[in-house]
Formats: C-alpha cells, structure tokens, sequence
C-alpha cells in the first residue's frame, strides 16, 4: 500500500484527508462528549442531507449545500433552544428528519436517474475530491484556530458558562460559536464517514480519551491521536480488502471504544483487588 | 452588622421585582435592600424563587418588571465586583480541569484576548485561595477527585479569586457532609467583613446561627429582618404541614419539627 500510496492521488487525498479529519474530530470531539452534544451533532449532520440534495438539484456543490444546511441547522437549533420554545431534544429530532425528508424530495424533484448518494450517506474517504480536500483543510483551520487562540475562555466557559457569563464572557456568542464549529466538523466528516456513520467518528476517540485521568488540552491530543489511528487503519483495511471505507472506519471506532472501556474495566478490577489484598499487610507493617 | 445600621452604602437594591416564567409568576414584587458588609441567609420552600431571585441579580433571567441595581449601577456596569458560587449539583466534577485551573478561571477578564494565559500574580491569588480553603494540597489534582465538600470549596475558592465585594451563593452547603459544611460557614463568616454575603439555604438552623440578617422568600418577601423568626412568619413561609425540601438529596430544614405538633417546627 505504501507504494500505492507514492502512485495514486486519491490515496494522498485519503491520506490528507484522515489526518485533517482526526484533528477537528480530536478538538470538537471532546468538547461533544464532554457537553453530551453528540445527538446535536446528529441532528445538525442528518439536515445538512437537505444540502446535499439542493446541491443536487440546483447543480452546485452539493458539499457547499451541506455546508449551509449545517450552519443553518446548528444556529436553528441554537436559537431555539435559547429562546425555550421547546425542548432541545424535540427540535433535535424534527431538524433530523427535516433536512433527511428536504434531501429526498430534492433529489425526486430532479429529472432523470437520482445520483449515487451513497458516498455522502456512508462516506468514502477513497473518493475524496481535492476541492472536498480543500474545504476539509479550511475548516479544520478555522476550527483548530478559534479554539486555540482563546482556549483558556473556552474552559472556563465549557466548565460553567453561568460563571462565564459573570465574568463578562459573551456567553450566547460562544454558544453560537460552539454550534457552529461542530457544523463544520460535521461537514468534514461527511465526506469521509458518511452523514449515517459520522458519529462514531467523533464520539469514539474522544470517549476512549475521556477515560483518562488528564487535562483537556491533553485529552484533545490523545483524541486526535485515536482518531488518526482509527481513520488510517480503516483507510488501509477498506483499500487492501475493497470494503466500504466509511463503514470500516465506524465499526473500527465502535470497537476500539468497546475494547479500551474492556481494559479499563479489567486494570481497574485488578487494581482494586490488588488494593483489598495489600490492606492486611499495610495493618501488619503498622503494626 | 446591626440591622438598624442604615448608614452603610446600600450594595444590591431590589424594586418591585417580577419574574415570569411563561404564565408562571416565579417572583411577584419583590422589593428588598442590601447593605454593605450585611450576611444575608435567603430560605424558603422548593419552588419559591429563591434561585431566580440569584439569577435575576446575576442576569441570567430578564425580568417582567422591576429592577435590580448593584453598587447603585445596573449589574453590566458593576460585574467586576459581584462573585457566584453555584451548587455543586449544577457542575460536570468529571470536567479534565485540575483544581489549580478552577480558581484560575475567575482571573479571566470580560476583554477576550488572544492566546490568554494567566499572570504571575493570579497564579499567587490561586496558591493563597487554596490554602484559605484548605485545599493547596489537592491544587494539581483533577476536579474529578474531590469530594462534594471540597469541590464546594474550589468553588467558592474561585469565587473569591475575583475578589469580589458582593458574593452570592447558592445552597453552598448541600450535597456536602458535616465537617465540610461547618468549614465553609467558618469560611464564610471570616469573609463578611469584607465582602457582603447573600446566600440562598435550606440549612436553616444553621443560617440562623451564622448569618446577621435573613430573607424569606415565597414567590413574594414574606420576611427581611434579623436571622430569629417567629412561628407566624414560619407558618406563612413555609404553610403547614411543613415539608422536607429535597434537591435529589433531602436537606435539613427543620430538624427539631415535632411529629405530634406539625405547626411547632422549634425554630425561634
């Protein structure tokens, strides 16, 4: 594969694009995880469905469609639930199934054979164009950007924005800004796993980082590095055994969540056992 | 500080203040002044404004009507001397924060600054805070080491480090066991020297005993006076029979209620 790899372009782009993947999945990630967002980041990748089939239909990119479906699905979705008229969840689901339905009828409306949509459903980060290749490395910068440069407002405001907002933080700005930058991961992830499959992108590393005891900036990083472990063994394994690229990368990230709590459960059982089983001689050496 | 000590600069005044959520009046009329240097315990029954009385100070809720004022400015203009301690309920302790990085957060200041990082004198202000709580020891562990009590601590601990001259808190003695409890009532009370204090509590015998000044709240000010009460203001307090209050974890209200005398609770 290596040398495929020097040989085909759209192997580089896959390469690229699992790498830029693996950053904003690893920063945004950890942040949906940690403000249990990930069915906001559901229902905001499922609308932009409706962006994909406008794209379509009105013969433009169809993942500039998706781009702006998400953006207006995240401050949607935002919006209303600041204002309160309804439960987050409600308004979560209603957007899913909106930008799904939008999809479908925009995609009917158009003449002739419907397009494969596969790719945008379940991804496939071998197919990755370089103008999706450039869109992904926009966003990631944006998003590795904005959290970089005011990192410390963003703890103090993920930690308890009521404080936040005590400190003279523009609290309903951030939140905005938050919603926003899970649209654009959303979108970068559409092209590699898929708008169905996305989620296991950005839940697994982050929960599989999340099982250690380290400080945000480090959990980020460790989540990244999940991540690029995840994308680039589902990259090669779909590439060497021709299987579906998104669906490898999911079941890889589903079962490397399964595997590391495993471990974790085991090392903490035998820690504890090793704990009970010290108690009596620590007794006798006070003795 | 005597009640009768009208001379001390008014710190928070409260007008005819009014929340609604929905058709749902939360507050009605509330009128009410704090003075500088003044302890003041609120208590009233679940559901009876207390928080929204807190969230309205702080902004977090738009009233119907009414007005708050801090420092005689509305609060956007007197920030930067109010502090907040939440309850520990309403926090994620599992958040990847050490204790260290809690305290420092209040040294953020309102202008956002690119890569912000935190001075020589607020990592100094953070040592001395934590070492006034009794928690310098614990400053590089994670949040999601500490018990209720000391979590309670970081928090007021990070209150202070915005050196705050109004601080208000809420419930800062649930969910936290005896020893911690009685540790930040001491706390508390070394402080209000300085800071003016106003605390929102189910712990009621304990308030009495702490604090200089007590509010009872029932969607309306049913009483704002010295910390003894009387059976009367009780009893239009809290109605009879009088119940427990929970927050997920039942409070101590009123001990000393006797079961054969529901309307004695032995308070006064």
């Amino acid at each position: 594969m290596i040398r495929a790899l020097f040989e085909y372009q759209f192997l580089q782009h896959a390469l690229l694009a699992a790498v830029l993947v693996s950053i904003i999945c690893g920063l945004i990630g950890v942040i949906v995880v940690e403000k249990r967002l990930l069915m906001m980041s559901g229902g905001i990748a499922h609308t932009a469905y409706g962006g994909v089939g406008l794209g379509y239909l009105l013969g433009f990119e169809p993942i500039l469609g998706a781009f702006f479906f998400a953006i207006l699905a995240a401050l949607g979705i935002g919006r209303i639930r600041r204002q309160g008229f309804a439960r987050g969840e409600t308004v979560i689901s209603l957007f899913w199934s909106l930008g799904m339905a939008l999809g479908v009828l925009f995609i009917g409306l158009m003449p002739g054979y419907p397009p494969a949509l596969n790719s945008y459903l379940f991804g496939n980060i071998l197919a990755v164009t370089r103008a999706d290749l450039i869109l992904t490395a926009v966003l990631t910068v944006v998003v590795l950007g904005l959290i970089l440069v005011f990192f410390q407002h963003w703890k103090a405001f993920l930690f308890d924005d009521t404080f936040a907002a005590i400190l003279g933080l523009p609290t309903a700005w951030l939140s905005y800004i938050l919603l926003v930058l899970v649209a654009m991961t959303v979108v970068a992830l559409i092209r590699v796993v898929g708008i169905i499959l996305l989620l296991a992108m950005l839940a697994a590393p982050a929960a599989i980082a999340s099982m250690f005891k380290i400080s945000l900036a480090k959990r980020m990083l460790l989540a990244t590095g999940v991540g690029l472990g995840i994308s680039l063994a589902g990259l090669g394994l779909s590439y060497t055994l021709n299987l579906p690229s998104g669906a490898v990368m999911a079941t890889l990230g589903a079962l490397s969540f399964f595997l590391a709590r495993l471990v974790m459960t085991i090392l903490f059982r035998q820690k504890r056992k090793a704990g009970a089983s010290d108690a009596p001689r620590r007794k006798e050496r006070m003795r | 500080m005597l009640l009768s000590d009208n001379h001390r600069p008014p710190v928070l005044e409260i007008t005819g203040l009014t929340v609604h959520y929905g058709d749902h009046a939360a507050l009605s009329d509330v009128t009410m002044t704090v003075r500088e240097g003044q302890y003041l315990g609120i208590i009233g029954p679940n559901g009876s404004g207390k928080s929204t009385l807190l969230k309205a100070i702080l902004g977090q809720v738009t009233p119907t009507r009414g007005s708050v004022t801090v420092f005689g400015r509305p609060l956007s203009e007197a920030l930067g001397q109010v502090s907040y301690v939440p309850q520990v309920a309403d926090l994620d302790r599992s958040f990847p924060m050490s204790v260290r990085e809690a305290v420092l957060t209040a040294r953020i200041s309102s202008r956002i600054r690119p890569f912000f990082r935190y001075s020589a004198e607020d990592q100094v202000l953070a040592t001395e805070l934590l070492e006034r709580v009794g928690l310098a020891n614990l400053a590089r562990n994670p949040l999601t080491d500490l018990s209720g009590g000391e979590f309670q601590k970081v928090l007021i601990a990070r209150a202070l480090a915005r050196q705050p001259r109004l601080l208000l808190l809420d419930e800062p003695t649930a969910n936290v066991d005896t020893t911690s409890r009685e540790q930040i009532y001491q706390l508390l009370g070394s402080l209000h020297d300085d800071i003016t204090i106003i605390m929102v509590t189910h712990d009621m015998l304990a308030i009495t005993s702490h604090v200089d000044s007590l509010a009872c709240l029932n969607r309306q000010l049913v009483y704002h006076g010295g910390p003894q009460l009387d059976q009367q203001t009780v009893n239009r307090l809290y109605g009879c029979p009088i119940d427990l209050i929970a927050h997920g974890i039942p409070h101590r209200v009123l001990p000393e209620h006797k079961e054969e005398n529901e309307h004695d609770p032995g308070l006064v």
